[in-house]
Order: structure tokens, then C-alpha cells, then sequence
């Protein structure tokens, strides 16, 4: 037998060093674990400042005797490789195990042990733990805000519809492939605007949009039959002008007649809430930031002066005012400057003002993807015949796009948790409900178990979305 | 007139107020294979990539294919398209496949049908013999089959005119002969080209003519036998006499 060095541990000894090492180790984590648990303390006939840092003590040498590199057992090697590879970090490894053991019992007794959801009423909730009968009662408020309950199987329906259409791509065949992104650029968009405007309201609101929409789908159609050299002045003014037209000219009122379906009760957006609402929001600001952002950050590169401060002003303007500014304004000011007969709805009006805001973020992000493609990608596109739109869609985008899916996932993430904002416009979606229920005088001193429940519906929304863009990058990833 | 397809008359150009170009008067016939050789910074690259506007000129004229290029040629990316380019980094796109790299300009810029494009890449392909390869991405591959990739990908396009700027500089030496062995087939097929390269070995193989820069001037223009045998200028003897 080799002679037993305890302060450089080898293979020779392995036996030895591992049992002792992790009989440290274990005990270390046992005093802490029953400390934790059923509040004993085994070592209390020591010195107060020794018992307190015993536990570490002696898991400092258990991990010192058990890191032996090489040792041939998997488990270990692993073990060593992650959480022991030198003194500082056993240390920390063994920080972050204590405090774990430490807050588990707190957040178990809260969370689940004392916690209650039974009942109906504020009175059942005498434990120290959380009482989620308060989030069971409020749950339909926090899902759909001020929605009247009998009218909610519509809102009900149009997720599940939208959630249903949102995963045809999936299943689509070979044959179908190409179209995808049609579908999903324009296609699922109006869908899912048809759904919120007639299904959801019911009512005459979103007018605005839909004329946009009308102006936009016949400007285009005409628009293949314009000669590409007044293209650009064409997409400008005419979508403009027939806009305009359409509105005070032509079928105004028919459009409003167009707009109401007798059989479903109109619910105004003010009624709107809950996490439905930030749903709606979110899915609209994407859709829309989006594209604006992207011709924001080409128009920022152009080589018009007109389009180009045009661009630069946009960005910065709106990166320079605070989103809740923007809202207020959207909400306060802007009526203002709009004639008397003229009423855009609040929640259009909000969507535009946090589209518009999270564009100039986009498009500042999309920029530095433009930026970090090399010079070379574009001679070659110019001199393969390629026009400016060519070069850009073909070529340049796709992979500026790929470079930037971080950035933009993460603006598309502070956007989402940017949406509880609106509560100063007087939208209340998620966190808006919570802050009307806490203040309601019958089930006052909740407001824990709320924030904690909305920052755990938020996470799995954050979480998905980020997973999702991960997915994206490791999709499109072709180098190497 | 009629076989003159590159006319460049008294052309100056300058970046800023650095002159690069002196001066150029250059006629290029039809079919001819022509090697433009020099030290660095001598304005090789700028004179080529003026030829399909990839850089602007500021004085005299450019005559491509009857066509002038001024700052209005509305179908500039029509003289690109007959003109085909060949970069020393290659300049694959390296989101799509080989054979997409190669179908791209073709179905989106002269409308060809997809199937028709591929049958074409594949031929192109082919004579650089990477078509087993065609479905790897540009990064899976070695430099000499980018670059052999990128020449099938110029050719897809049919053009008129082929430019090569200094397509082996960014290889080593191993792969330049696969690349130089491409360039020469197509030497043969009878294209024009205009090949700015270090490659003497080329130039005597296929060039009719070589071209010798400096400082923004033609310094020389040749046979290339001649050209090799007794080089009139001081400044060309002393490059050759240093890179051969």
C-alpha cells in the first residue's frame, strides 16, 4: 500500500480518498439538510462560529480528498470536471448546494404545504402558505379581464383556431413547402386579424386597419402593372391617397354596416384584459415591428437622402422618448390633433405606438446584421445581375436575418414584457388585472400569490419564445 | 467596332483624392484571354471591377458590349449579367447549397424555370468537376472547390465576358492548380476573359496578350511571347525579373 498523502490525493489510493472524501461530503450536506428541514441543530454544542461554518469546512475537505484527476470512474471525472475542478470552486459548488437546501423548505412550506386552494372565499385561507383560492377565484379575470363571462367561448375559440392554424407548417407536404412563408407573412396575419376584429369585438371597431388592409391588397394589385421606374413613387403616394379616399369618400357607412355581425354581442376594447390582451398585443406588435423595422434599417443604408433621414429620424426619435411616454401620448395627445369626427380605437392606437417603438429597436438590430456581412457578398450579388430588391432578398437579407435571430428574440422578449405598460392608457392586460384585484377591498394583502403567478406565466412565454429562437438559429445554421 | 467588347477611353479615377486609375485606354476583341499583371495597389482589381460598375468611374468612357456605363445606365444589372465575376474570397453565398448558389441568378434574374437552371448548374458544375458535390454548403467545402464553384456559378449566368480577380491569391498551392486547371478548360471553350493574376504560368499557357500596371498606368501591353521575351519597359523587367 502507497503512502496516503491526505493533502495531494492520487490514484493509487483511490479507494481510500473516495470513501473518506465522501463520507465528509455527505456528512456536510446531512447537518445542513436536517438543519433545513426539521430545524435540529446536530452540532450546537460547538462554539456559535464554528458550528456555522462547520458544514463548509468539512465539505471543503471531503471535495479536496475526492479531486483526483484521471481516476477512472466516470462518475467522479464528471463530478470533478463540473462542480470540483479547483479550492475556489468546490467552494462555490458548495455555496450554491447549501443554499439551495437552505431555501427549499421555506419555498416547499409556501408554495405547497401551507398553501391553500380549496374554498371559495378569502376566510379559508388561514395557513402561512400561499392562498391560491384567490388566483382560482380571480383566474377568469386574470384570463380575460372585464370580457363579459358568457361571451368568453369566443375568445376561447379564436386562440384555439389561431393555435390550430399556426401549426399547419408542420404538417404541410413537400408540395405545399413554398408557400409556408406567404402563409405565415400575409396570410395567417389577416386571418388572425379577421378573427379579433369580427369574432372577438364583434363590433365596429379596428375600421381603421381594415381600410388600411383594403388600401394596401388593391395598391398592390395594381401595382404589378406599373413600370418599375415610378415604382417607388407609386407604393408611396397611392396607398396613401386611397386610404384616405376610401375613407371619407366612399363606403364609409357601408363599411360600418359591413363591420357588425347581429348575432355576436360587441365587446369594447376597453373590456379587453387579462392575459388574453397580452396575447393580442404581443402577437400584433411582432407582426408589425417587424417589417417596419426591417425597411427602417434598409432605408437607414439607402442612398436617397430623403428616405435616409427619413429612417434615421424615425430610429431615433423613437428610441429616444420612453415607451410609457409614447403611450400616453397615443392615448392623450394624439386625439388631439385628429378631427372631431375622427376615432381610431385605443387599442389600435396602442398597438401602433408600441409597433412603431420596438421598430426602431428592431431595425437597429437588423442593421448591425447588415453591417457584419462582408463587402464581398454584395459585389458578388451586383455581379450576378441582381437589382437592389434582388440582392437583398435573395442574399443579403437571409443572412443578416440568421446573424441577428438573438438580437431580435430579444427585443421580441422585452416587448412582451413591455406590454403591462398599457395600464396607462387604461388597458389592463395581465399584471394590469393583478393590480385591480389586490385593491379590491375583499381580498386585500394578496398580491404575492398574483405577482407570483404572472411572473410564472410570463417565464413560460418568455421561455418558449427564446427556445423557439434557439431552435431557429441551430435551423439555419449551415457553416461549418 | 463589331468585336471590340470592352472599349475604356482616357478613364480616370480617383478614391477621394488618391488617383487609382491614370489615364486607361484599353480595346478588348472577342475571344481573346487576356492577363493583367502587377505589384499590389498597382489598380488591377479597381480597373476590372469598373468593367461590370462594381466601382464607379469619374472620368472618360467605358464601353461594354455597345453599351456605355455612365452613372444613368438604367440596366446596369444587365450588362452585370453578361459580364460574369470571379473574387479572390470566392464570395459563395454560404446559406445556400452549391447548386443553389449556382441556380440563383439564373431563375430570379434572366426567369429561367427551375428545372432548366438545375440542368445547367449541374452541366457547369460538371466541367469543374465538383457536380458530386452540389449539395454541400460553400462551407463544407475546400477553398479550391469554392472557387471552382464560384467560376460555375459566374458561368451559369452565360455571360459574354468573363473577369477573373486574382481568383488563386486566397488559395494554397495544392488547390491553385484545380482552380488554374478550370480557368484554362474555359480558355479553351473560347471565352473572353480578363484574368488579373500572379500566375505567370497561366499567362504563358493561354493569355494572348498581358497587360503590365503600376501606380494606376498601363505600363506595357504585349503578346505574351513578346511580352516574356524582351519587355520593353525598365519598370516591367524588373517584376518579371523578381517574380519568375
Amino acid at each position: 500500500m502507497n503512502k496516503l498523502n491526505f493533502l495531494q490525493p492520487d490514484k493509487n489510493n483511490l479507494s481510500t480518498y473516495l470513501y473518506t472524501g465522501v463520507f465528509f461530503v455527505a456528512l456536510s450536506i446531512f447537518i445542513v439538510f436536517v438543519n433545513s428541514f426539521f430545524n435540529k441543530d446536530l452540532i450546537s454544542f460547538l462554539p456559535g462560529i464554528i458550528s456555522f461554518f462547520l458544514p463548509l469546512i468539512l465539505g471543503f475537505i471531503g471535495l479536496h480528498l475526492i479531486r483526483i484527476d484521471y481516476s477512472g470512474m466516470k462518475f467522479l471525472d464528471k463530478v470533478n470536471k463540473n462542480i470540483n475542478t479547483n479550492n475556489f470552486n468546490a467552494f462555490l459548488s458548495l455555496l450554491i448546494i447549501f443554499v439551495i437546501i437552505k431555501s427549499l423548505p421555506p419555498l416547499l412550506s409556501w408554495f405547497i404545504i401551507d398553501a391553500n386552494i380549496s374554498g371559495d372565499s378569502k376566510d379559508v385561507c388561514t395557513g402561512s402558505g400561499a392562498c391560491w383560492t384567490y388566483i382560482k377565484i380571480w383566474f377568469n379575470r386574470f384570463m380575460y379581464g372585464m370580457y363579459p363571462n358568457a361571451e368568453q367561448w369566443r375568445i376561447n375559440l379564436s386562440f384555439i383556431a389561431l393555435a390550430f392554424l399556426g401549426t399547419i407548417g408542420f404538417f404541410a407536404t413537400e408540395k405545399f413547402k413554398k408557400y409556408l412563408t406567404l402563409y405565415y407573412v400575409v396570410v395567417y396575419p389577416v386571418i388572425a386579424f379577421f378573427f379579433i376584429f369580427f369574432f372577438i369585438s364583434g363590433g365596429p371597431i379596428f375600421f381603421d386597419f381594415s381600410y388600411g388592409i383594403i388600401a394596401a391588397v388593391i395598391s398592390i394589385i395594381i401595382g404589378f402593372f406599373i413600370p418599375p421606374k415610378f415604382k417607388m413613387y407609386y407604393f408611396i403616394i397611392v396607398p396613401i391617397t386611397l386610404y384616405i379616399l376610401l375613407k371619407y369618400v366612399f363606403f364609409y357607412e357601408e363599411l360600418i354596416e359591413l363591420g357588425k355581425l347581429e348575432a355576436l354581442e360587441w365587446v369594447e376594447t376597453g373590456a379587453w384584459g387579462g392575459l388574453s390582451l397580452t396575447f393580442i398585443v404581443s402577437f400584433f406588435c411582432l407582426i408589425f415591428c417587424f417589417p417596419i423595422g426591417l425597411f427602417l434599417s434598409l432605408g437607414r443604408r439607402s442612398d436617397f437622402p430623403i428616405i435616409k433621414y427619413f429612417s434615421i429620424g424615425m430610429i431615433e426619435f423613437w428610441r429616444g422618448v420612453p415607451l410609457i411616454t409614447v403611450l400616453f401620448m397615443s392615448s392623450v395627445m394624439f386625439p388631439m390633433f385628429l378631427p372631431e369626427d375622427m376615432f381610431i380605437d385605443k387599442l389600435v392606437r396602442v398597438i401602433i405606438a408600441i409597433s412603431l417603438f420596438e421598430a426602431a429597436y428592431v431595425a437597429e438590430v437588423i442593421r448591425g446584421g447588415l453591417q457584419a456581412l462582408p463587402r464581398g457578398q454584395y459585389d458578388a450579388a451586383k455581379s450576378l445581375g441582381m437589382g437592389y430588391w434582388k440582392m437583398h432578398i435573395l442574399v443579403i437579407l437571409p443572412q443578416a436575418l440568421k446573424l441577428v435571430i438573438p438580437g431580435i428574440a430579444n427585443t421580441f422578449l422585452a416587448l412582451v414584457k413591455d406590454t403591462p405598460l398599457i395600464f396607462v392608457v387604461g388597458l389592463l392586460e395581465i399584471v394590469g388585472m393583478l393590480n385591480l384585484a389586490k385593491t379590491n377591498p375583499e381580498w386585500l394583502g394578496f398580491a404575492m400569490e398574483g405577482y407570483v403567478f404572472a411572473s410564472v406565466l410570463f417565464f413560460i412565454i418568455c421561455y418558449a419564445m427564446s427556445k423557439y429562437s434557439y431552435n431557429l438559429e441551430q435551423k439555419y445554421k449551415t457553416e461549418r | 467596332m463589331s468585336d471590340k467588347i470592352i472599349q475604356i477611353t482616357e478613364m480616370n479615377k480617383w478614391f477621394g483624392d488618391f488617383q487609382v486609375l491614370k489615364n486607361i485606354n484599353l480595346e478588348v476583341e472577342k475571344n481573346k484571354k487576356i492577363v493583367v499583371c502587377g505589384p499590389s495597389g498597382s489598380g488591377k482589381s479597381t480597373l476590372i471591377r469598373c468593367i461590370n460598375r462594381l466601382e464607379e468611374h469619374q472620368q472618360g468612357s467605358i464601353i461594354v458590349d455597345g453599351n456605355e456605363l455612365t452613372e444613368d445606365t438604367k440596366d446596369i444589372e444587365k450588362i452585370r449579367a453578361e459580364v460574369g465575376m470571379v473574387f479572390q474570397q470566392f464570395n459563395l453565398f454560404p446559406h445556400l447549397s452549391i447548386l443553389d448558389n449556382c441556380t440563383l441568378a439564373p431563375i430570379w434574374v434572366k426567369k429561367m424555370p427551375k428545372k432548366d437552371a438545375e440542368e445547367l448548374a449541374l452541366q457547369h458544375l460538371e466541367k469543374v468537376q465538383i457536380a458530386d458535390q452540389a449539395s454541400k454548403y460553400p462551407g463544407q467545402l475546400s477553398g479550391g472547390q469554392q472557387q471552382r464553384c464560384a467560376i460555375a456559378r459566374a458561368l451559369c449566368m452565360e455571360p459574354k465576358i468573363m473577369l477573373f480577380d486574382e481568383p488563386t491569391s486566397a488559395l494554397d498551392p495544392e488547390m491553385i492548380k484545380e482552380v488554374l486547371d478550370a480557368m484554362v478548360n474555359l480558355a479553351k471553350a473560347g471565352m473572353t476573359m480578363i484574368v488579373v493574376t500572379h500566375e505567370m504560368g497561366f499567362a504563358k499557357e493561354v493569355a494572348d496578350e498581358v497587360i503590365f500596371m503600376d501606380e494606376g498606368m498601363i505600363v506595357e501591353r504585349a503578346e505574351t511571347k513578346e511580352f516574356f521575351a524582351n519587355p520593353k519597359s525598365d519598370r516591367t523587367k524588373l517584376f518579371l525579373s523578381q517574380i519568375l
